[in-house]
Formats: C-alpha cells, structure tokens, sequence
C-alpha cells in the first residue's frame, strides 16, 4: 500500500485529507508539533479505514531537525504533503518582530528546510509526488495580510522552481491554492460562502489533483480569475485600494 | 463567527457566534473564557434546546477512537453523527443499540436527549446502552461518568439538554445482527382503540410504532398503520440480498432545496398515507424484508424535509401519558383533530419502563406531530399543554420551543433535583440555552 506524509496534521484541512487517502487505503503518516494530540486523528483513520496509521513529532520551525525527522520515519511515504501554516495578526506582527518572525518562519523557511529533505530524497528515488498548499494570499500584498501573504508568495515560487527542477527526475510537484477555507483558522472572520471552500473539498480538490497530475491547483475556480484580475491592477491604483 | 442559527424547526432563528473545536484544549479555552454557551450538535432537535449567544459546535470533534468488533462497543469523540457509525459498524455486523427516527445526530446529541426510538419498550433510551462517557464542566474539569461512577452527573447528563457541561466522549454498546434488513410487517387498524390493541398483541417485537392520521372522526376515530419489524436473518433474505447480507445497495439522495409553500408537506403526508391505507390489494397486514435504512430514518430520504414547512418554520409537539391516563391521550387527539392545525399524521409509541432522572420517556403513550407556525399557535398549544399536565404527561424538551416555565417544573418530577445537579457541575451558568433560561433551569 503507498503511503503519505501529513506536515501538520493536525489542521481541519490536514484532518481532511488524511481522511480523503485513507478511503483509499494509503496508509497514513502524520506529523505536528505535538505527536500526542494526533492520537484521536490515529485512532479515527484506523476505526474508520482499517489503514496502518503513525503518529510523529515535527516541528515546522526547529529546521535542524528536519532531516532527522524524515530519516526516522518507518517508510519514505510516496507523497508528501505540506499542510502546516500560521496566518498570525498582521497588526501585531507590523510592531513585534516574533510575530513576523513566526509567521515567516512556519509559512516560509520551515516548509523549504522540510521540502529540501524531502525533495532530495525523491530525486534520489526518481519518484514521489510533493504537494505544497500555499494561498492566494501570496500572489499579491496586501495591507491586510502583506506578512503571511509574502511568506506564501515565497513558498509558492519555491514549489514552482521546485517543479521545474524535479520534473526531469519524474517527481511531481503539485501547488495547491486553497482560496478561503472553513476551518478553525478562519473560524473568527466571515467569509464569503460563495468563495469558501469545506476542507472536504479542499482534500478532494488535492486528491483529483494528483491524479490528474495537476501543477497549479484552484480549489474554488472563481479565485484563478479573481487572482487574475487582482494581479492585472496597475499598482498606481492598488496602492490606493483598502484591501 | 456570528451565523444564523436555527434547529431543524426553524423556529426560532438566532444570531449565534458558532465556534469548532478539534482538541480538547481548545474547547476547554473557550469554555473558560465565556458564558452563555450551549454545545451544539448537527441541529436536528427541533426546538431552541441547543440555541445560544455562544454555539459550541461539535461536528469537527468527531474521531471514532476504539471499535471493538469482538463484543461491540463502540468509543467515539460525542460530535460524531450516527449515520457515520452506522457505515462503520454495519458491515461488521453491529447496530446502534437505540437510534431516532433520524440518523443525522451526533452521539452527543443522543446522549443530551436521551434519545429513544421504535424499541423503547424492548430496549429502553440511549442511557442505558453508556459505557461511560466524558463531560467537560463548567469548572473547565472533564469528568468520566456511568451509572456507577459519579451518577448524580451521569444521570443529569442523560437528557440533560447539554446543562451540565460539553459532552466530548461516549462509549457504549452496539446490538449484534447477521443482516442489514428489517423484517416488516404492518398492520392496519380501524380506530384508536384498535392500534392500542395492536401494540399490546405484538409488544414482544422489538420495534414497534404507528402512524395516525389525526383528521378521522368517529368510528374511525385515531385510524392507522402499526408498524413492526425486527432485524432480518440470512434465511428471511432474498437470493440477491443473502450474497452480501450486511451491505446495503447504494441509492441517491433526494434533498429540499429551497422552502416549500406550507402546505406541501402535509400535501404530500395525506397522499403517502392514503396510498398505504387504500392502496390497491393493500391486506389488512402486509410483510416484506426492507433495507434498515427505509424502516428506521423513511424522512433521512429527503434531506431537508423541514424545509417543507416553509420560511416560518414548525414546532413538533411531541408528549406522553402513562397507560392508565388513555384517557388523556384520546383528549387530546380529539382537540387536535377539532382544531385541525397539525400535521396530518402523527407518530403513536407505547413505552416502556424506564428509570430516569430528567429523560422524557416513561412508561406509556407517546404521540409527536408537527405544528406549522401561525398566529394563535401557542396559545393552542399551552391550551394541550394543561391537559398533558392534568394527565401526569410531559413534553420532549429536544422538540420543545416554547413550553412555559410553570409546565416545564410541573411536569417532570425530578426537576428541582435535576437544577440542583446542574447548578453543582455548571456554577456560573456557563452553559446555557434559550430553553433553559425560558425554563429557568439556568436562572
């Protein structure tokens, strides 16, 4: 049976997701900050599915242990999946730099220092597939979220130089935008229903999307084209915008 | 996040700010940060019993944590929904020991409702199948109670309307089966007199009830389909079904998509049911093997069904009487039918004993029907309350939006005992319904 790896498993989408392969009898690694929060998650995948399931301390921004951790796992899962993220106050991290710190640091430099382990190893393999999900927040700043959306928009380019440098050893990368999501991270602010997707969706959406091979994922449609008018502002007057 | 909030009445609607949790620490944050909170499950109780300023939502704490399939018992975080246990357990050969009408409730919910279903004479409420169960309480402490570790919380708990605390973990006992069939069998009766008949005659099925049609007068007063069955074995399957007698054919959904004019449902309910009355070469009694899910949740086929009522919304009144107060049950059948305002049908039950501190049922009569709302309503409905009353019934809280305080404290003997336990494990009023401040159980 293949298997997959969860990086911050413990999230609604991540909780989705892992759910999603397991009806397909992938057995299941996860990982968090906190292995013994991810036991219920364990046990559920295990009553519901009958899959193997394990449970595995990492830390997004302790990077020196990185390549521990991937070297302790039970098997090199065949699919990696980068699902941790911190959104952070915006205002808070404007005036305390532990706050941007963070928000960097988990967003950014912990998935390239995690990915890098992994990106080497199924080089080495000549296969895997590594899903990075990223947000539309990162194709373009804005006052209300510039910090977490810069640190997205550096992840996303990284997937992508990562794509093109892995397609010649047949491993895929797939960039995954969720758009909004109902989750407990969003849980305080309101969103738009239309535009919002259930993380069941979202682990569907990335399901499908590895079938298919896909290289950008859009889990709502609506936000390639949102994205797409966004980005063609001329900065002249999206300076000017309150978004 | 402030939403809309209604239960599966409509009535009422509210602006709640809804919040999820996925770990135990997270829920015990909140609760320490806030009043005014009642856990909320998938909103299939009808009423305002788990509508509040601040909604607890518990469809995301939802992991099964243990199956064991040897002796079948089942461990489970309390926002998991019974149709997701059923596509788990089924299969290996387990039922749910005591399910409603409807499949789309959390454990939880089951437990703050002491649920009961069509074998309640047989099998007695949902509380009597608990293992143990967790409660997080307003001191923000989880307690693990059963009938025999902390009982006074156990018991407050079971049918507690979520008062006591957070329900966050239940295990409990599953019914052994060798098929996922129903062997049924409905009986058609006259009149009122008739079906109570009926239910006496066959009270050794396990499950048992009956639709009425509350409009016939006269001799034809109270006339209906009494509806038995018991799970199936191989040998009563067909060829096709016995192959694989524990799986189910997958069919699609139909689902209400918008509100419909109120008259629809009650529309549709008139014909269903004539069709079964009179249905051509319809006998007197008619067997066949179903599929469960037909015999337990027929309106789980429609999702949505509510919705049939239309914008305003209804309210199910659902009460009971003991077996010696028939008396009661007949009055109030008769006001109902003279005022023609309910649903065309309703549902007869006969319970049986149970032990319980704050649980609605009791051994005796049970009839729930629907009320669209409309002006002068619950005036009528505070007229039926006295009776109920009078008689030594009481009402469902989990169907229950607009009872009066006086009902409420009058009906249910083990109230002020009930208010006591509450008070003990919930001290600041942390948690709180609009049904329990309208009863003054948290006042």
């Amino acid at each position: 049976m293949p298997t997959i790896l969860l990086l911050g498993a413990g999230s609604d989408m991540a909780i989705a997701i892992a759910r999603r392969f397991a009806a397909e009898k992938y057995n299941i690694q996860l990982a968090a900050r906190a292995a013994d929060t991810l036991i219920p998650q364990q046990q559920d995948l295990q009553v519901r599915y009958g899959v193997s399931v394990t449970t595995h301390a990492f830390d997004a921004t302790n990077f020196s242990s990185h390549a521990a951790f991937y070297a302790g796992l039970p098997a090199i899962p065949d699919i990696t999946i980068c699902v941790f993220g911190y959104l952070g106050d915006q205002e808070k991290a404007q005036q305390e730099w532990d706050e941007a710190a963070t928000i960097i640091d988990t967003n950014y430099t912990g998935a390239v220092s995690i990915l890098n382990v992994v990106a080497n190893s199924y080089a080495d393999r000549k296969q895997g597939i590594i899903v990075g999900i990223s947000s539309v927040a990162g194709e373009r700043g804005r006052q209300s979220n510039y910090i977490y959306g810069s640190a997205k928009a550096g992840f996303t380019a990284y997937l992508s130089g990562l794509r093109n440098r892995l397609f010649r050893s047949g491993v895929h990368v797939m960039s995954v935008q969720p758009g909004f999501v109902n989750t407990r991270m969003t849980q305080h602010l309101t969103l738009p229903p239309l535009l919002t997707a259930q993380p069941e969706a979202v682990a569907q959406a990335v399901f499908k999307g590895i079938e298919k091979k896909k290289n950008v994922l859009y889990v709502k449609w609506h936000w390639r084209y949102i994205m797409l008018i966004i980005k063609l502002i001329p900065e002249s007057i999206f300076k000017k915008l309150s978004l | 996040m402030q939403k809309r909030l209604a239960n599966w009445g409509n009535y009422p609607a509210i602006t709640s700010d809804e919040n999820a949790f996925t770990q135990e620490e997270q829920l015990r944050e909140y609760v320490l940060a806030n009043t005014h909170m009642i856990a909320r499950g998938n909103g299939r109780c009808y009423g305002d019993a788990s509508l509040g300023d601040h909604s607890i939502s518990m469809l995301k704490y939802d992991k099964m944590l243990a199956f064991d399939t040897e002796k079948g018992i089942m461990d489970v975080q309390a926002g998991v929904t019974l149709d997701q246990i059923l596509d788990i357990i089924v299969p290996k050969g387990w039922f749910l020991p005591v399910t409603p009408g409807t499949k789309y409730i959390t454990v939880g919910g089951a437990v703050a409702s002491d649920v009961h279903g069509k074998n309640h004479h047989v099998d007695g409420a949902f509380s009597g199948h608990i293992i143990d169960m967790d409660v997080l309480t307003g001191s923000g402490e989880t307690i693990c109670c059963s009938a025999s570790q902390h009982p006074d919380l156990f018991w407050a708990t079971c049918g507690g309307m979520g008062l006591t605390g957070v329900i966050t973990r239940v295990k409990f006992g599953l019914k052994q089966i060798s098929t996922a069939y129903i062997r049924q069998t409905q009986l058609k009766a006259k009149n009122l007199e008739e079906v109570i008949r009926l239910f006496e005659e066959y009270k050794h099925y396990t499950y048992s009830m009956a639709w009425i049609d509350c409009l016939q007068k006269g001799d034809s007063f109270g006339r209906s389909i009494l509806i038995i069955g018991e799970h199936a074995t191989p040998e009563e399957l067909s060829a096709v079904q016995r192959k694989a007698p524990l799986t189910l054919p997958a069919k699609r959904k139909l689902t209400l998509p918008f509100n419909l004019p109120s008259f629809a449902l009650n529309t549709f309910t008139v014909k269903a049911f004539n069709w079964l009355y009179y249905g051509k070469n319809y006998k007197r009694e008619m067997h066949k093997v179903i599929p469960y899910e037909p015999f337990f949740y027929p309106l789980d086929a429609i999702l949505h069904w509510n919705r049939g009522y239309g914008k305003a919304g209804f309210v199910q009144y659902q009460f009971v009487v003991s077996l010696e107060q028939k008396e009661g049950l007949i009055t109030i059948l008769k006001r109902i039918s003279d005022k023609g305002w309910g649903s065309f049908l309703a549902v007869l039950k006969v319970f049986g004993k149970q032990e319980s501190l704050i649980s609605f049922p009791m051994e005796g009569y049970t009839l729930a029907l629907d009320f669209p709302i409309r002006k002068g309503l619950f005036e009528f409905l505070d007229e039926l309350d006295e009776i109920v009353l009078q008689y030594g019934g009481r009402l469902y809280l989990s169907k229950d939006a607009r009872m009066k305080r006086e009902i409420f404290w009058n009906s249910y003997p083990n109230a002020g005992r009930f208010a006591d336990i509450v008070k003990q494990y919930n001290s600041n009023a942390r948690f709180e319904s609009l049904q329990s401040e309208r009863l003054s159980l948290t006042k």
